[in-house]
């Protein structure tokens, strides 16, 4: 610790150059925050999905809808608590780009179910009871400046209205939340009345399109669900069910491995990175060679030389990932608000520690080769060379 | 002038040997930056080149008003007759109008290496699909009969897909169809489908309507014509678009969104590189400065010297361009993938494309990151008062 | 040759002329004055040595001469140039076609052969390249080093790459050598070679030299010392011409 003042004014040697240096790597540290903020909000669906819940759809595609009356039936199985469905109304607000999930849901038993929902007690009295009404998230309600009273207009991509029109209407009667801001990008969407979807829409009555059960032990879940299944199998309309994780899962894995390319993109980003942090410390070194041979005149073992230059590449690095990540960080919540379905991208605490290590091992790999060089400096040959 | 930039530009490119190193960081940073943008560009490029390639001008789609995809559009029986017989349809040569009816969902095929489902396109079609998209056709095996369970793969599918060789059995609807062949299309977005029988279909699912129906104009023309005769007619609720058109909107989302991580990326990554840049021009025209200073006695003027570190700096990022296109396209050009294209619901198979215009705008961003990263060093060179520099040694 | 250097004007005879030349630095908030009001004519033909200790700014007034540099006050006119009055680029295009410059350490360019170091000036003027060639050949004939034009400056001795220089210097045929203690990291007998390169530069060829050097011998083989002492002109003391 007594070396700190001589590495801080070794780093300083050549500012522009540690400037442009650290700027580099701040860049790198900038980007792998981004990144892995957006894979992690991808994957924090899988994460906090509760293992206690099953989702029932139909056993083709969850696209196949499901008979209404399964609910009951389901309901009646051992070791199911409660029971909700949801089906995919799959339209927009004024145009197609503002895409937002909207489900025709049973009001009560869906907030009974989903219990991670926070919503006003009475909001949810004039959800049951509103024939038109429809609750959204609050973090729907903040990007398009809804409140309570207004009617939205919602344009069916699948759904006509009886008379053939696509132009829903729905009141707004309510704003949820979740009691975890993180899983805020889970709840994005629009909540309305499956009775009044049933009864307005022009074809496909009695239908739903999948089920969501609660079951009392998360340990049963696989023979719960091959109970459900079994119950409808050779019967029109057969199902599959799974946890809600392992349906999100499989959900995300249909995108293609968005994780395997933003750890490629990191890879190509922190390969570079080496070459440039690396040469700056090797030069920073072959500069100094007749300074440090200085320091071992006056009695610094190699030991002492080769912590000095490793320490000072674990500055470098240290200080600069931490503003990098300092700005990811500043940066996130601006760009959660203008990307739909990521509200809530943050850095967690693991993407923190993991980025340290990394600069940890950056310094590690950059700084030996020039410590190495200093350990086992000739005292005379340098002075020589560099008198 | 030209002479003394040349000789000044000789000299600095012949001493970058001795200076591998640091013009190493220009060169493998800027590679970086561009194998990085030209791969993600080259992911949407393909995704969207698949779409956009679908369909033929002279081919019209027809789906429920308002639906934005065939996956949610319905179109029952009768109205598909009437619309085949509406003008502009093209006939066979037993003149029967050229117009398909056809049944689109999704069935669960795990790709390979995997067991999670994904959302595979059964289109329920007819044998005559093949006159319809002339761009059809079998590659292995044979057509499904008429009527019968069995299963035509497209080959993007079966290159995606586990289980879907010819013989395989796939679950389509009440249980699993035998794979009796294969075809493809020319490289669009069918291929990724696997295509069945619409009758045996529609008893399978209990389904009874179409989700879209496929005409054959009698030339792209007649498009108008088809169009009008459609949507006046009263007794239909149609939206009518030409298949190319209705294909190229469903990649806008999906594509703009991996061109959009792929510019910002590019940018990010870029402004990373730059710096690096910076640092090494700086330290070229450092370790140079007693030379630039005695070509500066000698009577060269301050603009070859400028011109000169930008040139040098334009070669190092421009030969970093060239590492970062070719090793983009050694790795990822035809590298072919799946995704789920949620504005479809369904699974696209499609090859990354580094093409020459994305090659260009690596070259383009390269130079960008050279100048710029080569413009303050240089001026800093010409600026240094020669007698000082003289002594800098 | 023994004229009265200082204050009288010689019209005829004179290359270099410096009148009421003043040159100083800011170093932070302080000028520091360099020279003072200093008046020189240098003859054509002459070989002059300025010595001086360190700091006295014989260095200073070598930039000036050369066109390296501008004064803070006065001027500066060699052959019919106003120096003091021309820019940077102006400086700069003088530089390429009036004088030659010959530096401690050389200063070869690394990177090229002994005849390319040579052909550098020659490239700020319209000659043709098998004219470069010619002045190039014989540039490198009048320093002796005919038979070493291929070598890299790596590969000379130390008299050698300052031979190559002076030839640098000599191939554009200027009036003036500018020489900055061109045998300050020579041994005794390299440095005495050198000198006489010079000399018969100085003699033979009608070369005007002026030369900055520590080493008294150096200056011997001069026609004229002159001696600067805090940027002033001092009375030359026993120096035999």
């Amino acid at each position: 610790m007594k070396y700190l003042p001589l590495v801080w004014a070794a780093l300083w040697r050549r500012k522009p150059r540690t400037i442009l240096t650290m700027l580099s790597v701040v860049v790198a540290f900038l980007l792998y925050g981004l990144l892995t903020a957006v894979n992690a909000a991808f994957n924090t669906g899988v994460e906090l999905s509760g293992a206690d819940r099953l989702v029932t759809t139909g056993k083709y595609s969850i696209t196949q809808v499901l008979p209404y009356g399964y609910w009951q039936q389901v309901k009646n199985m051992d070791g199911v608590e409660q029971v909700t469905f949801a089906s995919w109304f799959g339209g927009y607000y004024q145009e197609e780009f503002n895409f937002f999930p909207q489900f025709p849901v049973d009001p009560q038993s869906y907030f009974d179910v989903y219990s991670e929902l926070t919503i006003d007690e009475d909001q949810l009295r004039a959800f049951v009871t509103t024939r038109t009404g429809a609750v959204v998230s609050k973090t729907l309600a903040d990007r398009y400046g809804w409140s309570l009273g207004d009617r939205i207009p919602i344009t069916a991509g699948i759904w006509p209205l009886a008379d053939g029109s696509n132009s829903w209407e729905f009141d707004l009667v309510g704003i949820f939340d979740t009691r975890d801001p993180a899983a805020r990008s889970q709840h994005e969407y629009m909540l309305m009345q499956h009775e009044y979807f049933d009864e307005a829409r022009q074809f496909g009555q009695g239908t739903v399109g999948w089920f969501i059960s609660q079951i009392r032990d998360p340990e049963q879940a696989g023979q719960i669900a091959q109970a459900i299944d079994a119950q409808f199998a050779n019967s029109p309309n057969e199902t599959r069910s799974d946890t809600e994780k392992a349906f999100n899962q499989s959900f995300l894995k249909q995108m293609g491995d968005i994780g395997l390319i933003i750890q490629s993109i990191l890879g190509a980003v922190f390969f570079t990175l080496l070459f440039l942090t690396g040469n700056t410390m090797m030069q920073s070194v072959r500069e100094r060679i007749g300074e440090l041979a200085v320091l071992k005149t006056i009695g610094f073992s190699g030991g002492s030389l080769l912590m000095i230059v490793l320490a000072e590449a674990l500055l470098l690095t240290l200080m600069a990932a931490l503003i990098g990540l300092g700005l990811a960080a500043f940066l996130l919540p601006g760009l959660a608000e203008n990307m739909p379905g990521f509200s809530g991208l943050a850095l967690d605490l693991e993407a923190w520690i993991t980025a340290l290590l990394l600069a940890l091992l950056l310094a590690l790999i950059v700084g030996l080769p020039p410590a190495l060089r200093a350990q086992r400096l000739s005292i005379v040959d340098a002075l020589s060379e560099h008198a | 002038m030209i002479q003394q930039i040349y000789a000044v530009t000789a000299m600095n490119l012949r001493s970058i040997p001795s200076r591998l190193g640091t013009s190493a960081v220009i060169v493998i940073g800027i590679a970086g930056v561009v194998g990085v943008m030209v791969a993600l560009l080259a992911m949407g490029a393909g995704f969207q080149a698949t779409l956009a390639s679908t369909g033929e001008d002279d081919r019209a789609i027809v789906m429920r008003s308002g639906s934005l995809d065939e996956l949610s559009s319905v179109v029952i029986r009768e109205h598909a007759a009437i619309l085949a017989e509406a003008p502009g349809v093209a006939s066979n040569s037993a003149g029967e109008p050229l117009a398909i009816g056809e049944l689109f969902m999704l069935t669960n095929v795990a790709k390979h290496d995997a067991v999670e489902p994904n959302n595979v396109v059964v289109r329920g079609t007819t044998p005559q699909v093949l006159n319809l998209r002339h761009e059809a056709r079998l590659v292995e095996g044979r057509m499904f009969q008429p009527g019968v369970r069995e299963v035509v793969v497209g080959i993007g599918a079966q290159r995606q897909f586990s289980g879907l060789q010819i013989g395989d059995l796939v679950e389509v609807r009440e249980g699993a169809w035998p794979i009796v062949g294969v075809f493809e299309t020319g490289g669009d977005v069918h291929e990724s489908e696997i295509w069945v029988d619409r009758e045996a279909l529609v008893t399978a699912s209990r389904r009874s309507a179409w989700n879209s129906v496929t005409v054959q104009l009698e030339d792209a023309a007649s498009f108008t014509t088809f169009k009008d005769a459609i949507t006046s007619d009263p007794r239909l609720k149609l939206q009518v678009q030409r298949e190319p058109d209705y294909y190229a909107s469903r990649s806008e989302a999906m594509g703009q969104m991996i061109t959009g991580l792929g510019y910002t990326v590019a940018v990010i990554m870029g402004i990373g590189a730059l710096f690096g840049a910076l640092n090494t021009m700086y330290a070229a025209v450092a370790t140079r400065t007693v030379e630039i200073a005695t070509l500066r006695a000698l009577g060269f003027g301050s603009v070859p010297v400028v011109i000169s570190v930008l040139l040098e700096a334009l070669v190092l990022a421009l030969l970093g361009a060239l590492i970062g296109g070719a090793l983009a396209y050694l790795f990822f050009n035809g590298y072919s993938v799946s995704t789920l294209n949620f504005q479809t619901f369904s699974q696209v198979a499609f090859a990354f494309r580094v093409s020459g215009a994305l090659l260009v705008q690596g070259m383009i961003v390269a130079c960008l990151i050279g100048l710029v990263g080569g413009l303050f060093p240089a001026v800093r060179a010409a600026r240094m008062p020669v007698a000082d520099a003289l002594r800098a040694s | 040759m023994n004229k009265e250097r200082f204050g009288e004007i010689d019209v005829a005879e004179t290359l270099v002329r410096l009148e009421g030349v003043a040159k100083s630095y800011r170093r932070g908030n302080q000028d520091i004055a360099v020279l003072d009001a200093l008046n020189l004519n240098i003859e054509r033909g002459d070989f002059l040595a300025l010595m001086g200790p360190s700091g006295s700014g014989k260095s200073t007034l070598l930039n000036l001469v050369g066109g390296l540099d501008k004064p803070t006050r006065g001027s500066i006119t060699v052959g019919d140039a106003r120096l003091d009055q021309m820019s940077g680029g102006q400086l700069a295009r003088w530089r390429a076609h009036h004088v030659g410059f010959v530096f401690q350490f050389y200063n070869l360019l690394g990177v090229l052969s002994a005849e390319k170091n040579v052909e550098v000036p020659l490239l700020l003027t319209k000659l043709s390249k098998a004219q470069r060639r010619k002045h190039v050949a014989t540039a490198l004939d009048v320093v002796g080093l005919a038979d070493r034009a291929r070598h890299k400056p790596s590969e000379l001795s130390g008299g050698q790459a300052q031979r190559v220089a002076i030839a640098r210097a000599l191939v554009g045929d200027p009036d003036l050598l500018v020489c900055d203690e061109p045998t300050g990291d020579l041994d005794r007998s390299t440095a005495d070679e050198i000198l006489n390169l010079l000399q018969v530069l100085n003699r033979d060829h009608g070369k005007t030299i002026v030369m900055v050097t520590h080493d008294p011998k150096a200056a011997e083989a001069a026609r004229q010392t002159l001696h600067l002492d805090k940027g002033k002109l001092v009375e030359a003391q026993g120096v035999a011409a």
